[in-house]
């Protein structure tokens, strides 16, 4: 008898009609939107190209010796001058980035995952904290040259049967300079896990029966998010410097084999007489460190729900 | 709290003791002769008489049972003898560098006015500039004040010391002729004259070195200062009529320090050996250039003597983090 | 003729020195710089360079080698030799007489005995003395009275000067060092940081591997010196930090050893400030070939030893190309500017026994093609590396870390691939490549490559050890731990027929003879060991230190005494 009361229309819910955004859609759409990551990522992939490709198109070779130019200042034919053997700087920029930027995120990455991992585990799960941690201080305490003199004679040569001697030293390096370099990340996350964990969000997901692997990647990880982009920000600028250094002690590339952390060095010697020769090595660890950092802050600010859309 | 720091003290003996047998088993397989720097006009028997004068004839083990004994046992007992007068220790030898053919304390224990004056110093030089750098970055974030320090901070952080020390020295010893390039460790500070002195030698070791410390630690601060400034009970203390000062100052600070104080306690042990590009540059030849050239020699008991002391200081101010943790955040708990 | 001329030129130069400075300690503070830092102030415990140096400022030989390498004497009166009969006919003994009145810096006088305690001091065996090449062959030694004492050695002794000349045998007091003998020789740690002297310095603090303080020593057998009151001996750093403290900002006085780039120190120096030393002794930087086969593949004990030869390297005509290919004349130019010459030789000094070998200073890239066609290397696939019956010219190429070195690599290498030989390099910390780790792969004893460069010397001016040193038994294998200085594993029975003529030899001229023989076998004949550029020294003194002598045969700091400030 009674009709049913057609609905007001302006309240009709009309269902969605857009299939719900997903949340690393919101994350990608932040990201883009902040001006310093956007200009961090174009920097970043504008070197990572040069770097990849330059060799290709760049006509001189970054070993070739031209003994009659030598320390040329920049010129048409060498934009960037000549070294003290009459290479190309630019080719050797171009072929040292190559080493560089390819082992300073690989060891950055491996570092941050090894530190991640391990300081996620400590701070969470109180029985592995103890030993995880002693296990930590143990490699703190290691004194680092000793270290890295040892795993080269134990693993250049294994290293260098099984996957030839460039990619051999390459991965030696890599895993040199990680397991050498990811406590710090650990300690910090773990800091940050114990704090996070009495946090009543957590409580929260504990208590609707949450698995504690959704727990730690959910609501733990993108909390500690902040400090791992700080450490890989920091991590990658120490990759490069370090990399030139397990070269002078021979345990690098071979020693004709540019990097930029090498370039910097060999070049802070003639700092007086050819200035010049130290700015673009310097330029460009620089620049690929503020980019990363640009690009972790606004991977920061665009994980942070809390800022999103501001 | 208590019981929990008591119980992680007792508990840092045996790993300490396992970490020191680590360091002797690596230093032992690591490649290397204290013969490396004997020029090579030395014959080959000459050099191997030398190398059992320095004991190294012996069996690994023995070698070890000797240096725990004389770490553990005749140093403390000299020092016991040293306070009271006592004479404990006459006659017991010591740990013998074999370098220098003396004890390796001696040497440390000369080493450490300059390790403080010029390490130490930057360090808490490099935290006092970082933490406020780091505050007003977060709380003003993106003005340009954060981005001018964020600029310096990361070019800073990626210019190595090796350059940037380097670079001062042409700047201000050679082309202005401001400050010494060479520091002088024999320098007494007895009156106002030798205080500028030494102000004057400390200056370019303690700004290259602050340099890096700023960098990394205001990048902390600043990150974690972010994650609390959003955080609800920010908007509650607002609410509630605080001052700003306090609310940024008392309630995010307290909150943010979690991850600074783990860093700054990371970073503390490596004031007693880890300057070591930057003591070589400008010769401050402290506990850092004490290390390297020990480890260039192959000096295995120097060597092995202070890298045990770094990894007691470190195990000792990782125990320090944790329980300031608990201070700082009271929901922390570790029973 | 020598001796006589010498001792009245050693007279006039002590006698201008009187005249310029009446008074000792007049000039004050003198700085002097060393970038590898002493650790210790006893010659015998450390065969170290920086060590010999810095104790030459307090402990004295008898006699030392002057900057053309002519004996000088020190403590003793005159320089023993067969004329003056003090060296024995037979050549089995030497005997030194000691200057009247000398004292020791505490006071008491300076005699015999203390030449003999040296002598025990270091020939006893539980004490690891690093200078006991020195007293080899030495039977006994005796005092015969308070200034006069007789050396003694088993057989003839061509060269009898080997004890108590130079810098690395100074004596040391007996009295202080009566305690210090055998195992008990390294817990003496304030005798070996001070020594009591009786050269111009006495030491009032030594930091080891930092800075030593000393001061003018009051006993110094010449009472107007030294003139300098005190000195700063300071250690540490860099080679190029130690320049420009001399050069450029004018903090110190004297640098020690600048292995730098010519054109950083000619930079340097126009500062205004000072300017930089050279001189040439022995040291030649070289590559040695390895005649056995270090490829990985073979199981170790095996691997780079006698029992395989080197595939290629074996070949005569490879090694003269490759040395044929190389420009020695360039790599000085680059390398070492005024600090070094080219040179085809592996003794390069003194005059007498340095070959006139100079043919492999022309590069000649097609003459080494040449020469490998003709012996059958030709590139059969194609891959721009010469080869035959299956075996590749494929070199790896090792030497220390030295900005210096790895330039020199680089650029022999693109010579090497010009002649179609393809070279891999590698660089390896020199605590490492130096030391003599037998668990390492990386020593320059084991040679675990095919080529390696480095640079050798020979204390003194005689060269009978050195050659010595190539003889069949002394090549490093597993069973002597790989310590051996034959590192190339040369083995020709002709050779040690030769060396052991040299050791039965005492004419002078006749030596020579044999030592250019020698030389030229391993050099321009066999070209086993390639050698690249003669090197000298080159320190830097500041335009006020007047003295200064720079001196390759014995200590750099050997007439510190004579050191003063010129007035500007």
């Amino acid at each position: 008898m009674t009709e049913t009361p057609k609905p007001i229309t302006a309240l009709a819910d009309e269902g969605p009609t857009a299939p719900p955004r997903s949340h690393w859609r919101d994350v990608w759409d932040q990201f883009k939107s902040h001006r310093g990551a956007l200009a961090g990522g174009i920097v970043l992939l504008v070197i990572i190209l040069a770097v990849f490709l330059g060799p290709y198109i760049w006509p001189y070779d970054a070993t070739y010796i031209d003994i009659r130019s030598r320390n040329q200042g920049p010129s048409l034919a060498h934009p960037f001058g000549t070294d003290q053997l009459g290479r190309d700087t630019l080719a050797r920029m171009l072929e040292g980035g190559r080493t560089s930027v390819a082992v300073g995120l690989t060891a950055m990455l491996l570092a941050l995952v090894l530190g991640s991992l391990i300081g996620v585990l400590a701070g969470f799960f109180r029985r592995l904290d103890g030993p995880l941690m002693r296990f930590t201080d143990l490699f703190l305490s290691l004194p680092l040259l000793p270290l890295l003199l040892v795993m080269v004679l134990l693993f250049r040569e294994a290293l260098n049967g099984m996957f030839g001697p460039e990619m051999g030293i390459f991965i030696l390096i890599v895993v040199a300079i990680g397991v050498t370099s990811w406590m710090p990340t650990a300690r910090i996350v773990r800091g940050d896990v114990l704090a996070l964990k009495e946090r009543e969000f957590i409580l929260a997901a504990r208590s609707i029966g949450t698995t504690n692997f959704n727990l730690i990647t959910r609501h733990i990880l993108p909390n500690v998010m902040s400090p791992i982009m700080v450490s890989a920000t920091l991590g990658i600028a120490n990759a490069i410097i370090t990399e030139s250094a397990l070269s002078f002690l021979g345990l690098g590339f071979p020693p004709d084999f540019p990097t930029w952390g090498r370039l910097l060095n060999d070049a802070t010697q003639y700092l007086q007489d050819y200035p010049e020769r130290v700015f673009w090595p310097g330029l460009a660890i620089s620049l690929t460190v503020l980019s990363i950092n640009y690009m972790g802050d606004g991977l920061r600010d665009a994980l942070d729900p809390r800022i999103r859309g501001r | 709290m208590l019981t929990y720091t008591i119980r992680r003290l007792v508990l840092s003996i045996p790993t300490l003791l396992f970490i020191s047998l680590v360091i002797f088993l690596l230093l032992e397989l690591a490649p290397g002769d204290p013969m490396a720097q004997v020029p090579l006009t030395v014959p080959p028997d000459v050099k191997e008489r030398m190398r059992e004068a320095l004991g190294l004839g012996e069996p690994t083990h023995v070698r070890f049972g000797k240096w725990m004994y004389q770490f553990f046992v005749v140093e403390p007992m000299l020092l016991f003898d040293h306070i009271f007068g006592t004479a404990l220790a006459e006659g017991q030898q010591r740990v013998l560098s074999w370098q220098f053919r003396s004890p390796v304390m001696d040497v440390i224990v000369q080493r450490m006015p300059q390790t403080l004056w010029v390490v130490a110093m930057s360090y808490v030089v490099g935290i006092l500039i970082a933490l406020p750098i780091g505050i007003y970055s977060a709380y003003r974030q993106y003005s340009l004040f954060d981005q001018a320090g964020t600029f310096v901070t990361m070019v800073g952080y990626s210019v190595p010391p090796f350059f940037s020390g380097v670079l001062v020295i042409v700047i201000f010893s050679v082309q202005l002729g401001w400050l010494p390039s060479i520091y002088d460790t024999t320098l007494e500070v007895v009156d106002w004259a030798t205080f500028k002195q030494q102000i004057l030698q400390m200056v370019m070791p303690v700004m290259v070195l602050a340099l890096q410390t700023t960098a990394q630690i205001s990048r902390f601060m600043r990150a974690s200062m972010l994650d609390n400034l959003n955080q609800d009970y920010v908007r509650t203390a607002r609410a509630k009529g605080l001052s700003e000062w306090a609310v940024v100052m008392v309630h995010v600070l307290r909150n943010s320090m979690i991850p600074v104080v783990t860093v700054i306690a990371l970073g503390v042990p490596y004031i007693f050996g880890g300057a070591i590009i930057t003591e070589q540059i400008f010769k401050v030849n402290g506990l850092g250039q004490l290390l390297i050239t020990a480890i260039q020699a192959n000096d295995l008991p120097m060597v092995q003597t202070v890298t045990f002391m770094i990894a007691v200081l470190i195990v000792f101010f990782n125990i320090v983090a944790d329980v300031l943790y608990g201070v700082l955040d009271p929901r922390i708990r570790y029973d | 003729m020598t001796l006589k001329s010498l001792l009245l030129g050693a007279t006039a130069a002590s006698c201008l020195g009187l005249a310029a400075h009446a008074e000792r300690g007049s000039d004050g503070h003198v700085n002097v710089i060393y970038w590898q830092a002493p650790s210790i102030m006893n010659p015998y415990l450390s065969g170290g360079t920086k060590e010999i140096e810095a104790a030459s400022l307090v402990l004295e030989p008898l006699g030392r080698y002057n900057e053309k390498g002519e004996m000088v004497p020190y403590l003793a009166k005159e320089i023993p030799t067969v004329d003056n009969g003090g060296v024995a006919e037979d050549l089995k003994s030497i005997t030194w007489k000691i200057k009247p009145g000398l004292k020791w810096s505490d006071g008491t006088p300076f005699t015999a005995t203390d030449v003999k305690f040296t002598a025990d001091y270091c020939m006893n065996p539980e004490g690891g003395c690093a200078q006991l090449a020195k007293f080899e062959g030495v039977e006994s030694v005796e005092v015969i009275d308070d200034l006069t004492v007789k050396v003694n050695f088993a057989d003839a002794q061509p060269n009898p000067y080997g004890p108590f000349m130079g810098g690395q045998s100074p004596i040391i007091q007996a009295a202080q060092y009566a305690e210090c003998t055998g195992a008990r020789a390294s817990e003496c740690a304030e005798e070996n940081f001070a020594p009591v002297g009786t050269g111009p310095f006495v030491v009032d603090e030594f930091r080891p591997n930092d800075v030593i303080s000393l001061s003018a020593n009051p006993e110094y057998r010449d009472p107007a010196k030294p003139a300098f009151a005190t000195m700063t001996f300071k250690g540490g750093g860099d080679a190029t930090a130690a320049g420009r403290a001399v050069l450029e900002t004018g903090e110190f006085d004297y640098a020690w050893n600048l292995q730098l780039a010519p054109d950083v120190i000619a930079n340097m120096e126009e500062a205004g400030k000072g300017e930089a030393l050279a001189a040439f002794g022995t040291l030649v930087e070289r590559i040695e070939v390895n005649l056995t086969d270090p490829s990985p593949d073979l199981p170790e004990g095996e691997r780079a030893t006698a029992k395989h030869p080197h595939p290629f390297l074996t070949d005569p005509a490879v090694r003269k190309a490759l040395s044929m290919a190389i420009d020695r004349v360039l790599l000085t130019e680059i390398g070492y500017g005024k600090a070094g010459k080219p040179t085809c030789n592996w003794v390069p000094g003194p005059d007498i026994y340095a070959s006139d070998n100079t043919e492999c200073l022309t590069q000649d890239i097609e003459g080494a093609k040449a020469l490998l066609d003709e012996a059958g290397w030709t590139d059969s696939d194609g891959d721009g590396v010469r080869d035959k019956d299956g075996v590749e010219l494929s070199l790896l190429f090792q030497t220390s870390t030295n900005a210096v070195r790895q330039d020199f690599q680089a650029l022999i290498k693109q010579w090497w691939s010009e002649i179609g030989v393809e070279t891999e390099l590698r660089n390896v910390s020199a605590s490492v490549f130096f030391g003599g780790d037998p668990g390492s792969p990386d020593t320059f004893q084991k040679f675990y490559a095919d080529l390696e460069m480095y640079a050798n010397l020979f204390d003194g001016t005689d060269p009978q050890n050195y050659l010595a040193s190539r003889t069949c038994n002394k090549a490093p294998r597993p069973e002597t731990q790989w310590q051996g200085e034959n590192v190339d594993r040369f083995c020709d029975p002709e050779y040690d027929e030769l060396v052991k003529e040299l050791g039965r030899t005492a004419d002078l001229n006749e030596r020579a003879e044999i030592a250019i023989k020698l030389n030229e076998m391993i050099t321009k004949e066999q070209n086993v060991i390639i050698p690249l550029v003669h090197r000298g020294r080159v320190s830097a003194k500041s335009n006020t230190l007047g003295g200064v002598v720079l001196n390759v045969w014995d200590t750099e700091l050997w007439n510190a005494a004579d050191w003063h400030r010129i007035k500007e």
